[in-house]
């Protein structure tokens, strides 16, 4: 594997399937009387929060903690960052205080990539969602969702499955760490929105595109309704709400016309009554709350991965501060 | 994965499929001794060979007790102390049975006892799933050249080892065949022959010397 987490694109299908396995026995260390691991000791984990988040920080948090990696959360309100501090005099700040990995979430696509290449940090980066770029661990978390409720077999990918993709894929990180990841496991992927909602060169990705719903639920093994993200909305991209949510919402309706033991999926958080009715939300085939206990064991995943042998360390200058810390 | 080391440098059989057979049975019998019927006895085999020793103990308690006898898995890989010398390792399955290790006798059971660091790893791995009553350690092989103060309750077999050798268990699950061979490592190169699942007391006798000036005890 890699030293960084920046794109679902990167992962080979078998880094993404060894990354699947390795969450699946963190999840069996999840029921225990005592959840922690001492794998991390002695290493700092920083979360480096330039836009708001709840349930990936915290998940994040969670993870670094139960293997007792020592976690410096920092978000960029009320701090130096909005008194007007770059991106490489934080990075330089984090490296100064011995930052081992660095969990960054910025507005802006690119800004892992950025902290990653730099040669700011010595450190290993893991994309928390950038911009409208990518968010992998959101994807990762899925695709475990996933192989978890169709398929059901550790050691295997996702090959054959069909999954649909139905929103905002304009602004949606999460569609684009999906569509590189799925893919890389073999699955099928649809992506279905309204013409206004795909970005340019959708085309050259590798999954097929739809612009109605209920031809394609019918042949879908797992439905994941993106957000509509109203924040980002600054341009009309369809007419009203009602109009959005009667073509591309979710409710009992059509759910009831999906095959039988096919999933609904969301990335949370959820925008009842319009992407997805509270009948839906609330039914038993929607997995939004497993996907967020999923989302604590794939990073713990990712961390061990990534953190948990010699190689990020010993790739940096200064080894022996590591090796006092063991 | 590891066997191309044994074929490459031609190595001696000490136990054969019979011996094994013999031994597991011997062992069996020591522990309802000791455990005076083996009522409370749960059996943890250590991935990889040793969940299959641990089975076949099991399998063997339950026809001389008549009752059967839990057996789970235990994986070291989150506790051992070199995990910084490498790159991170792929994790193999923990599984404890359903009714835990709480007020109960647990075995833990490994192929191959060398440095002692993955019993020492087994033991902090145990202490955050439970409290039992003792632990006590079966091994099929004991080598030699502890590192720390840990010692086996029924070994198979005592084998006196120079360093330079190796020690391969293999069993039929895992290898196709039973048998323990014992070689001689040619270069120190050798020493990185250890695949994702080794279970570390088998083959790393080469980084037996760096490692114990890196690896602090994590203990």
């Amino acid at each position: 594997m890699k030293r960084h987490l920046i794109s679902a694109a990167d992962l080979t299908r078998d880094d993404a399937v060894l990354i699947l396995d390795t969450a699946e026995e963190m999840a069996r260390f999840a029921d225990r009387p005592i959840k922690k691991l001492p794998t991390l000791r002695g290493r700092t984990i920083v979360n480096l929060f330039f836009e708001d988040s709840t349930r990936t920080r915290i998940s994040f948090e969670a993870a670094a903690k139960r293997l007792s990696a020592d976690v410096i959360n920092f978000s960029a309100k009320g701090s130096s960052v909005s008194k007007g501090e770059s991106l490489k005099d934080t990075a330089l700040t984090l490296e100064a205080m011995g930052a081992d990995g660095v969990v960054i979430r910025h507005g802006d696509s690119g800004a892992p990539h950025r902290l990653a290449t730099s040669g700011w940090i010595g450190g290993s980066v893991i994309n928390a969602g950038d911009g409208t770029h990518e968010h992998p661990t959101q994807a990762l978390l899925d695709a475990f969702t996933m192989r978890r409720r169709l398929v059901g077999e550790e050691g295997a990918a996702l090959d054959g499955k069909r999954i649909t993709i139905v929103g905002d894929i304009l602004h949606s990180r999460v569609a684009r760490s999906n569509v590189h990841l799925l893919s890389t496991l073999g699955a099928h992927v649809t992506l279905v929105a309204p013409p206004t909602l795909l970005p340019i060169g959708v085309d050259s990705w590798p999954c097929e595109v739809s612009y109605d719903l209920d031809a394609v639920l019918t042949k879908s093994d797992a439905v994941m309704m993106l957000r509509v993200q109203r924040e980002r909305m600054n341009a009309a991209f369809f007419p009203t709400e009602r109009e959005y949510a009667r073509r591309y919402g979710l409710d009992g309706e059509r759910m009831a016309r999906m095959p039988e033991d096919a999933i609904v999926m969301h990335p949370g958080p959820m925008n009842r009554g319009m992407e997805i009715t509270a009948e839906v939300a609330d039914s038993p085939r929607c997995t939004a709350v497993e996907q967020v206990a999923n989302g604590v064991s794939i990073r713990m995943a990712v961390m061990y991965l990534l953190l948990g042998g010699s190689e990020p360390a010993l790739s940096r200058d200064d080894t022996a501060r590591t090796e006092e810390n063991n | 994965m590891d066997d191309n080391s044994a074929n490459l440098h031609p190595a001696r059989p000490v136990l054969e499929a019979p011996d094994i057979k013999r031994v597991l049975t011997r062992i069996a019998h020591e522990i309802v001794e000791r455990a005076k019927g083996a009522d409370d006895v749960v059996l943890l085999g250590i991935p990889t060979r040793g969940v299959f020793l641990a089975r076949r103990l099991a399998a063997k308690l339950e026809e001389i007790t008549g009752s059967a006898i839990p057996v789970g898995s235990l994986d070291i890989t989150m506790y051992r102390d070199d995990l910084r010398l490498g790159p991170a390792r792929a994790l193999a399955h923990t599984e404890i049975p359903a009714d835990g290790v709480d007020g109960r006798l647990v075995v833990l059971v490994d192929d191959v006892l060398y440095s002692g660091r993955t019993i020492r790893a087994a033991l902090d791995a145990l202490g955050d799933i439970g409290r039992p009553r003792a632990v006590q350690l079966a091994v099929l092989v004991d080598r030699g050249h502890r590192e720390l103060p840990i010692r086996a309750d029924y070994v198979g077999k005592n084998l006196p080892t120079s360093q330079r050798e190796t020690v391969k268990v293999q069993l039929t699950e895992e290898d196709g065949h039973d048998g323990v061979l014992l070689g001689v490592r040619s270069t120190e190169s050798a020493a990185h022959t250890e695949g994702p699942e080794d279970t570390g007391d088998t083959e790393d006798t080469g980084d037996a010397a760096p490692s114990r000036h890196g690896t602090a005890p994590a203990g």
